[in-house]
Order: C-alpha cells, then sequence, then structure tokens
C-alpha cells in the first residue's frame, strides 16, 4: 500500500459517531450525502476545508458510541486518507476495517499532532511522519488475522474469496 | 486454568474446546440483527458479496424501530429496502410497525434471544441480551452482511472485568442507577474491547428488567459485551416467552478477570449523568438545581413495562410542570398494550404526558421529541452526547425512570423523595 499524506485535522477524546456524522442524517446510506455532514457538530467547517488525502487526529476512544458504519463511510467519503488516534472504540474500529478506512493506533504521534501539520503514514510499515514537526512514529502493528481483511481489501472481499474457497 | 460465560460461549461457537482473550475466532451465530438505520447498508453490502441467499434466514431479525412510524420519505425508502429484503430473503423475523417495537426490548420478549447463545447485532446496544446469559454484542453493517452470507463473525475474544455487587439496593434505585455509577468509575473506555460480567448478590436479586438495563449500557463504557450468569430469574423470564431449550453457562472459579471491582450497592443513590458523556455520574441531590423543558421516559434501556410501572406510580395524581413535555414510550407493542391494560397510559396522560407507539426517535435525535438550541432533557436512555437529542447546543441528563417521572412534575432535575 501507498504512503498516505495530507493535513491534520486534530480532535479531542470521545470523538462519537453521533458528531462524526449526527443521527438526523442516517435516513440516507449515500456515501456522499453522508460525507457532506462529517463531523458537522464538533467542527461546522470540516466539510469546506477538507481535501484529498487529509488526516483525522483523535486522542483516545476515537468513535465511541453507536455502531453506524456510516462514521467511518463520512469519513472515508469525505476523502479524509486515514484516522490516527491514542486508542478507538471496538465497533468504529471494525467499521473502519471492514470498509477499508486505513485506522492507525499510535497515542505519542496522536498527542502531538496539531491542526493544519503535514503528516504521512505507510500503512504497510506502521510509520507515522509528522513532516511539519520533523518528527517519525510507529503505529501499533495489526494482528495477523486483522491484515488478512485488510490486504482483501475489506471484509466484502475477505468473504466472497472464503465463500469461494 | 478455568473460563468465564463469555470464553465458554465463545469457545462452544467457534469449534474450539478452549479459547483465550486476545484469540481471533470465526464464531457460528445464532442470531444476526439489524434496523432501518443499518439494515440498508447491510444489503447493499450483501449484494456485493454476491451470495445468492442468505445462509439461515430464521437466525436474521431485521426491526424498523429507529425512524419509524417512517419520519419522512428516505426513512420510508430505508424501510421499503428492508421490507422487500425480508419478504425475498425468506426473513420472517421481520418486526414492522405496530407489530415489534425497539429491538433490544423486543428479541427477548419474543424468545428469539436465549442463555448460551452467540448474536451480532448491527446496533450497539445489542449487548442488552447479556443479561439473559448470552454472548451479544454489536457490530457494523458490513459484519451483519458477511454474517448473513456466511451465518458466521470474526471475533476477538475479550478479556473479562468482573463487577461484583453487594448489598440491599435504596427505594427507588435500580439497574439504570448501578450501570451509571459504574460507567462514572471505570469511564466511558473503560472496559473497551472488555467484557463486563455483572454478578454478587445485588445482581442475584434484580429482576430481569434491570438486568436489562445493565447490560444493555456495557457498550458505554466501551464494553464488547456486558453478561449476568442465568439463574433462576433467568428461568422464570425464559419459561414466559418460550418453550425451547437452553444452555446455561457460568464462569469457572478459576476463571481470569483483567480487573475486579467490587461495589457496595447499598451506598448508591439515585443517579444522573450529566451532559455530554454517560461517565459523569452524579448523584441526583448534585443537580437537583437543573431545570429542564423535557422528560423521555423508554428506550431499549428502559421502556420495559417495569419501567412504566415506576414512573406511573410517582406520576399518578400529580401533573407534569407546565414548562416541561413528557414523552412516554413503551418500548414494543407488548408493552404498550400492557400499559393500557394496567391503567398506566390513562396515569400518563391525565397528568399532561404524551404517549407515543415504540419508537427509538427521540433517544437518538431521529424525531418523536427532538431539542431546540439550548434546550435541556432528562432522559432514560442511554446516551448524552453533544447534539444527542436535537440541537448541538442542547443537553441531555441521562437517569432512570423515578428521577426521569419526578423531574417532570417538578420541573428541574428531582428524586420522587422530594415529593409530598
Amino acid at each position: 500500500m501507498s504512503t498516505l499524506r495530507g493535513r491534520v485535522h486534530r480532535y479531542g477524546d470521545n470523538v462519537n459517531t453521533d458528531v462524526i456524522i449526527p443521527a438526523r442524517y442516517l435516513n440516507s446510506s449515500d456515501v456522499s450525502e453522508l460525507a457532506s455532514h462529517c463531523m458537522e457538530d464538533i467542527d461546522a467547517d470540516f466539510v469546506s476545508k477538507v481535501k484529498p488525502g487529509d488526516i483525522i487526529v483523535g486522542g483516545e476512544n476515537f468513535g465511541c458510541g453507536s455502531s453506524r458504519e456510516h462514521a467511518p463511510l463520512a469519513i472515508k467519503g469525505a476523502g479524509v486518507s486515514c484516522v490516527i488516534a491514542g486508542s478507538f472504540a471496538r465497533i468504529f474500529f471494525r467499521n473502519a476495517i471492514n470498509v477499508g478506512l486505513p485506522v492507525l493506533v499510535c497515542a505519542q504521534a496522536a498527542a502531538e499532532a496539531k491542526s493544519g501539520d503535514e503528516m504521512a503514514a505507510d500503512l504497510t510499515s506502521g510509520r507515522i511522519d509528522n513532516v511539519t514537526q520533523s518528527k517519525s512514529y510507529q503505529a501499533e502493528p495489526f494482528p495477523q488475522f486483522l491484515q488478512e481483511i485488510i490486504s482483501a481489501g475489506g471484509l466484502v472481499e475477505y468473504t466472497k474469496k472464503r465463500l469461494t474457497a | 486454568m478455568g473460563m468465564t460465560i463469555t470464553e465458554k460461549i465463545l469457545a462452544a461457537h467457534s469449534g474450539h474446546g478452549k479459547v483465550h482473550p486476545g484469540q481471533f475466532i470465526m464464531s457460528k451465530l445464532d442470531l444476526m440483527l439489524g434496523n432501518d438505520i443499518t439494515a440498508p447498508i447491510a444489503i447493499i453490502e450483501f449484494s456485493k458479496i454476491g451470495a445468492p441467499r442468505v445462509a439461515d434466514p430464521a437466525r436474521v431479525v431485521l426491526v424498523a424501530d429507529h425512524s419509524t412510524p417512517n419520519k419522512d420519505i428516505k426513512s420510508a425508502e430505508q424501510c421499503r429496502l428492508m421490507r422487500e429484503f425480508s419478504l425475498q430473503q425468506g426473513v420472517e423475523h421481520f418486526f414492522d410497525v405496530g407489530r415489534g417495537g425497539v429491538e433490544h426490548a423486543l428479541l427477548p420478549e419474543e424468545g428469539l434471544v436465549a442463555p448460551g447463545e452467540c448474536i451480532i447485532g448491527a446496533d450497539s446496544h445489542t449487548c442488552t441480551y447479556g443479561a439473559l446469559g448470552a454472548f451479544a454484542s454489536g457490530v457494523g453493517s458490513t459484519d451483519l452482511a458477511a454474517a448473513m452470507a456466511t451465518g458466521e463473525c470474526w471475533l476477538r475474544v475479550p478479556e473479562s472485568i468482573k463487577v461484583v455487587y453487594r448489598g440491599k439496593l435504596k427505594p427507588w434505585v435500580g439497574g439504570k442507577d448501578l450501570i451509571l455509577c459504574t460507567i462514572g468509575q471505570i469511564g466511558v473506555s473503560g472496559a473497551t474491547y472488555q467484557a463486563l460480567e455483572f454478578c454478587g448478590e445485588t445482581i442475584g436479586s434484580l429482576p430481569m428488567a434491570d438486568r436489562f438495563t445493565m447490560c444493555n449500557m456495557a457498550i458505554e463504557a466501551g464494553g464488547k459485551n456486558g453478561i449476568i450468569a442465568p439463574d433462576a430469574v433467568t428461568d422464570e423470564y425464559m419459561r414466559s416467552v418460550t418453550e425451547r431449550p437452553y444452555r446455561k453457562l457460568t464462569s469457572d472459579s478459576g476463571a481470569k478477570y483483567v480487573r475486579t471491582i467490587e461495589i457496595d450497592a447499598s451506598k448508591i443513590d439515585l443517579q444522573v449523568s450529566t451532559p455530554h458523556l454517560p461517565e459523569n455520574a452524579k448523584p441526583v441531590s448534585a443537580v437537583r438545581d437543573v431545570t429542564i423543558d423535557q422528560s423521555v421516559i423508554g428506550s431499549c434501556t428502559n421502556g420495559r413495562i417495569e419501567d412504566l410501572r415506576i414512573a406511573a406510580k410517582i406520576l399518578k395524581g400529580r401533573q407534569v410542570h407546565s414548562r416541561v413535555r413528557l414523552i412516554v414510550i413503551p418500548a414494543t407493542q407488548r408493552v404498550h398494550l400492557q400499559a393500557i391494560r394496567e391503567g398506566l397510559a390513562e396515569i400518563f396522560l391525565e397528568a399532561g404526558g404524551a404517549l407515543s407507539t415504540p419508537t427509538c426517535g427521540p433517544c437518538l435525535g431521529g424525531h418523536m421529541g427532538i431539542l431546540a438550541k439550548g434546550e435541556r432533557a432528562v432522559a432514560t436512555t442511554n446516551r448524552n452526547f453533544v447534539g444527542r437529542m436535537g440541537h448541538p447546543e442542547s443537553e441531555v441528563y441521562l437517569a432512570g425512570p423515578a428521577v426521569a417521572a419526578a423531574s417532570a412534575i417538578l420541573g428541574r432535575i428531582a428524586s420522587p423523595e422530594e415529593l409530598s
């Protein structure tokens, strides 16, 4: 996989799925429509300032709350290349893996990043660079099992392979 | 080394004699669930997988409960997709308006979940069924899609936290207060990726409704599942809903826990969690100056008949405060009917409350009680995140039915003890 690179949008701890995509928009499953309301209740300007490749950085427990897959889909649909956080809530984490939104766990990189920093992440090695601050970090590696889902391209492709194997 | 009840259920469903925390397994599923928000995406992803049929339609449950009765055209389309899929795939457990209710109150009542079973649901509060001694966990839509295609789901075996409650509860104190207090102690990520096993003498004498409330909110501490070992209370409940056999498992005495928390339940007061996290739990006396605009009694957390009985006991012969809107939402069609038969409906209506057909509605800020900017609600629901019930500058205070009813009368957050 290639290196991801973009500007940081930095948020705090416990960024929940209600602020990532408020429930008032869950009457749609359309990714571009969901993306147009991404982060609306925590950062009203997010949609206007996000650029393809940008990186969302959160603190602890990113994605806590509901099971709505609309949350990682909205983030992915907004053009965000990956989410880096100190830790992730479990349903958000598995949804991100399943839908192919790269997520990286690295508490130090998350803590030291500031909005506007340019960061790069190499999904294969787990290396994270904060280009602006000239710092490098190492994300926690994925367990073997999850790597298989990720390298298949998500759970749909993984399941296809299982069913035809 | 012994196993916990969670490990035993996962071992039995994955073809392993033993499993250990951290192990990744493919678990066979007894039941999989989706609703009108999560199922539409699952149906789209299911078609991408290319499996012609659902592996076992009898194990699929689809419930139209979140934006129902359809709040707008888009919601109606979501429900229609689910309805058509159910018909096409032979999913008999499709619960539509007027025949179902809020999923996590509905499934136990229908006898669809039982001790020892392994259940996933594309809804975070699926963990509710752990109250029966089942493994139940919330997942996303793509997980549901893959589960419908294969009958299985990938899981990481969780570590377990044991929470032991001792002592007799104070008057009006119930499962909601126990779980809010517990989340207050361990925090909203205190059990992330882990199982929360509730036990101790207090749990032993706790009614099934309160047990559902507790396990329902395991996710609010980040938990993968909440679980209570089945006992005589569980048996009595199961006998009332189904005749099918089930497997009662309990944790071994040598089972390993990452943490054991001891809680003196006799000291717990009625609890309120202040905005904007469920972990902000405080005794009701600490927030009694907070005025409210709305009180919501319902949801998968506290919309059962037992909750409505508590609220009705307090509201009987009293009036809802002139500045407050009280919205009572029985969680299921059966609960609604029972509330009418027992005369609870009359009490709510005579008190000046609004009584709604079952829906998740206001709990997630969908419809049926949305808050304006600056408004404040006390609710028996499960989340008080920013904007959860409406405007991003509105507020939700979480509590049990006793506090929600007393607050509706006094116009501020209150304990029923304050009523003359």
